[in-house]
This record gives structure tokens, sequence and C-alpha cells, in this order.
């Protein structure tokens, strides 16, 4: 196991939770800007719609370069959503769940965005598994 | 109207969700130290295997026949529930969690503007696509019944996992060939009477006098009677109960003699008993340790024993719950025994703000432990912990195996599903 030092316990009158701003502070004319604060900024609520059917995926590879979906990146997988044609979506089709552009028509495949990879089609009695539709990719840098 | 929803060998299951090469596979999963089966999927009980199969027994024909076991996950299985239980609360106005794996709907409402049967089945094809499990929707007009429909789903693939038996006709015909000890509550003891007097059958049991039952039986049983009726006698229970104790006990991975070893692992489970305890916003005032040596190793010699300590004054410090802990522990413990079991029970809770002070303590340290405890949680519920007592010990020799564990998909960053 490995044990890290995280320093000292903060003293008991430092509050995290402290707001950055509030009235107490104030000892001349309130601050103007009192009446504009606004809840900070949620990013479960841009990127996660239906969180009993959101799940996390990490992206390995190049195979989806050109769509954005850059080596090692975390992909909101949403489950609720109908895939459709085009989307990106987490499938598989040999056993193992893989991130690929879908398309429906004119047959039914699995694509890669990136040249080097081809595309695969469904052969006959194959089964197409989709687990759910990528909304979002978070490449880190 | 009652309905109750079931997942189908839901731990199986829940391995197969990111593994789409197991939908066809067997798969069981194991209990605690990987020492017996403790659900398995159809594809599984055809080889034969029955729950509770020691696991050292089947482990070599059960991988020939190409059949993959796991160790308990229940980070996963915890997490897969939650979300079906909130798709859940979402369809219908009332709910009671039941167990991780089933919850009653209150349908109350619902059958004015929708086919019951209807309604089970969009619950079953949401939860199926929401979370890849396949649940099974059992109706009736009470929830001993709804139960009833739930065996029927089960048993006759022909109802593709949706039974409605408002219709007394229908819930007639299939309790006449539903044996009586699968009725909600009626255990192998009753069971056992119960087959004396002649009864085998749901149906039978539902046509006994009831003046009858109350006088050789229990009220409990004439209330199963009445609801096999139609008679609603046990209302949806959708506010949780308080907690009244908290137990943490494991099994150890091997079997522990030294002192040591047993401090390390009451230790742990105080630390993790005491995290839940805050949870709840309590304070405890009763401690209880107890240790045991393995039942089934016949040829040692056997103790199991429980002790507790009252304290002075209610608490929900890791510390003061591990120093009491071991405190007992020395009382317990014997030299020379093969211990293969710990635990910890904490009782009697009084809410954390509201008991009494401690004329001797000075209040200012209350409220520092108080911050110390919660910043404790706070560090080991993020991705920075975790954060333990020493008391905890380092190594964990004693602690459990879990050597076939899938990763923990849902609740750790670095254990989510890896594509291409």
């Amino acid at each position: 196991m490995n044990l890290k030092n995280l320093g000292q316990i903060a003293d008991s009158d430092r509050n995290s939770e402290t707001p950055l701003f509030s009235e107490y502070v104030q000892v001349g004319w309130p601050s103007p800007a009192d009446d504009y604060i606004e809840k900070s900024i949620d990013l479960h609520q841009l990127l996660i719609k239906a969180p009993a059917a959101t799940y996390l995926v990490r992206a390995n590879g190049d195979s989806m370069l050109n769509a954005g979906i850059n080596n090692g990146a975390i992909l909101i997988v949403d489950r609720s959503l109908e895939p459709k044609h085009s989307d990106i979506v987490i499938a598989s089709i040999d056993g193992a769940y893989a991130c690929k552009r879908l398309q429906l028509t004119p047959k039914v495949g699995l694509l890669s965005e990136n040249i080097k990879y081809p595309p695969i089609f469904l052969k006959n009695g194959e089964e197409l598994d989709i687990m759910g539709v990528v909304t979002a990719a978070i490449n880190k840098f | 109207m009652f309905a109750l929803v079931d997942c189908n060998s839901f731990y199986a299951s829940c391995e197969r969700i990111f593994r789409p090469d197991l939908k066809t596979k067997p798969v069981v999963v194991l209990s605690n130290n990987d020492g017996c089966v403790v659900a398995l999927t159809k594809e599984a009980k055809n080889l034969g295997i029955k729950m509770c199969d020691p696991w050292f027994k089947i482990e070599k024909t059960f991988k020939q026949k190409g059949g993959i076991a796991f160790s308990s996950n229940y980070e996963l299985y915890g997490d897969i529930s939650s979300r079906i239980m909130s798709i859940l609360e979402e369809l219908a106005p009332k709910v009671e969690i039941y167990s991780i794996d089933e919850a009653f709907l209150d349908l109350t409402g619902i059958a004015h503007c929708m086919d019951l049967e209807e309604f089970g089945r969009a619950c079953q094809k949401q939860i199926m696509q929401y979370t890849g499990m396949p649940v099974r929707v059992g109706i009736g007009p009470t929830k001993t019944l709804a139960k009833v429909a739930s065996y029927g789903a089960k048993r006759y693939p022909a109802t593709r996992g949706v039974l409605d038996v408002t219709e007394s006709c229908k819930r007639t015909k299939l309790m006449k060939l539903m044996p009586v000890n699968e009725i909600w509550g009626v255990g192998r003891r009753l069971n056992k009477r119960l087959l004396s007097q002649r009864v085998s059958t749901a149906f039978d049991l539902s046509q006994m006098d009831t003046g009858q039952i109350r006088k050789q039986f229990s009220i409990m049983l004439v209330n199963t009677i009445r609801e096999l009726r139609g008679e609603t006698c046990i209302p949806l229970d959708n506010a949780p109960t308080p907690k009244k104790q908290i137990v943490v006990s494991r099994t150890f991975g091997k079997r522990v003699t030294e002192l040591d070893f047993l401090e390390e692992a009451v230790s742990d489970y105080a630390a993790r008993a005491g995290e839940k305890l805050r949870k709840e916003g309590k304070a405890c005032k009763v401690i209880s340790v107890f240790i045991r040596t393995n039942p089934f190793r016949k040829q040692d010699i056997q103790h199991r024993e429980i002790r507790s300590t009252s304290l002075l004054y209610p608490t929900n410090d890791t510390r003061d719950l591990i120093k009491s802990a071991k405190f007992l522990l020395k009382d317990l413990y014997r030299k020379d025994f093969n211990y293969n079991k710990a635990g910890i029970m904490l009782s009697n809770f009084f809410d954390e703000t509201v008991y009494q002070l401690d004329l001797f303590k000075k209040k200012d340290r209350n409220t520092q432990d108080f911050k110390m405890m919660s910043l404790v949680d706070q560090i080991n519920q993020s991705n920075l912990g975790p954060v333990s007592f020493l008391a905890q010990g380092i190594k964990k020799e004693w602690s459990m195996k879990r050597e076939l564990q899938s990763p923990r998909y849902t609740t750790n960053l670095q254990d989510i599903l890896a594509v291409n």
C-alpha cells in the first residue's frame, strides 16, 4: 500500500465552505455584485442528461481521432438514447466493445474515424450489440 | 394494485453488462473469500451447478466447460441497483426497495390510464436499455400476489418475464401449480407443518379457514392467506426504516491465531462501521465485538463468543470505536485458536447533534473531533484517499480473498471500461 502524507489537518476557523462573496465582509456599501451571484457552473449538468443511464468509458488508441476522440479520452455514454445513423456509439460485433461511428444505411456497419482502420460490416447471422450513444469526449491535454 | 420488479440472477447479470462476450456463457458469482456460488446464470444451472455449491468442488469441471467465475463485486452491484431503483422511482408513484435486486411498486392510479401488463413491459424495456439488466415483473392486487405473479413470470418462459394476475381465474390456475414453500413468508419449517396438513400448493393455503390458522399458526400466516385472496394486508413501506444497528463482519482470507491480526481486523471493521454511523448522522452507545473459529473445520477446537460494552457517552468518533473494540477483543481472545471471522456491531443510537454533552470534555475538542472525522470521510469519498488509522493495519494480511473480481466499472475512474 502506498502511504502519502497529506500535511496538517486544517485548523478549526478555516472553513472551506465559506463563499467568496458574503455579507459579513462588508463594512461600508454592500457589494454591487451581490445581486449577481449565481450558482457555479456544473459540468455534470452539462454532460449528463440521464444519470441512471450514463456510464464513463475510456477510449484507447487513435481509431476515432478525426471525430475528436484522442487516445485516453473519457467518453460519456448515454444508454437512454436510441442509436441513430451516424451516431458515435459503443458497440460490439465480436464480443468486445469498441467506439465507432454507426452506419445503418445502405448497410449496417461500424466505421472508424481514421483511414488506418477499415470499416466493419455486419455479416449474416452476426448480431450488433449497442451499449449506448457517445454524447461527449473529455480529452485531457 | 402492486408490482414486484425482480432482477434475473442479479449479481451474475451485473457481470455481463460490460462483457458482451459473456452473453451466452455460463457465469457464476462467488461469496466472500471465493467460498461458494451465490449467483448463477441459467447456462450455469444447465451445467448442473447449484446455489451454495463450494467453489473448490466445481472449479475444475466448470472451467473446462467454458464457465466464468467472479468474486463478489459489491461496488458494481450496489451502483447498478441504485440506478435501477432510481429508474423505477421515475416510472411509478411509490416504490419500496425490498432488497438489492427487488422492489415493490404501488400501481394505484396507473391502472386507470394504462394496461398493467403493458406497464410491466415498459419497465422491463427501460431497465434493460438503461442498465442492461434483465428483470421480471409480477403484477397483482396485493404484494403477496405480485410475488406469486413474479414466480409465474420466472417459471413460464411464455410470459416473457411479465405476468399480471389481476384476473382471479388466471391466479387460481397459477396458484394450483405453485408449491406452498414458494409463497412469500412461508419458510422451511412452516412448509413442513403445512405439508403435514395436506396443504401443498398456494391454492390449498388460500382455501384454509383463517380462524383455524390463527389458532394453530400465527396472525402473519392469516395475513398471507387474506393477501392470496386479494385483500391487502401488507401495505407498501416506502419510508426506509432508520437503522437500529450497524454490523460489519468479514471472513478472513486465511486462518488467524495472533492477537495482532485480530486487532487490526476489528479496528478496520470499527472504522468502516464508524463511517456508516456518521453517514446516518448518528452516534452509538453500545459496541459489541465477536470472533469465531471455522465451524466447518471439524478438526479444530471451536470458539465463538460475543462481548458488548456500553459507553459513558454516545460517540461516532472512529478513535473511540477502535479503542473500545480492541478492549473487548482482548477480553474475548484466546490463544491457539484458528479464528476465521470477526465482526463489530454498533447499537443504541442517538442523534449525533442532540446527545448529552460531556461535562468533562471541553466543547472545543468536541467540535474539532467532529470536524476531523468528517474530513477523514470526505477524503475517503474522494479520489485522494484512503486515509486510515494505523490500528487498521497496512498489509491487512487477514483480509478476504477476492481474486476473481471484475473491475469496478461504474464507481472507480481507474476501473472504467476501456474500448478501442
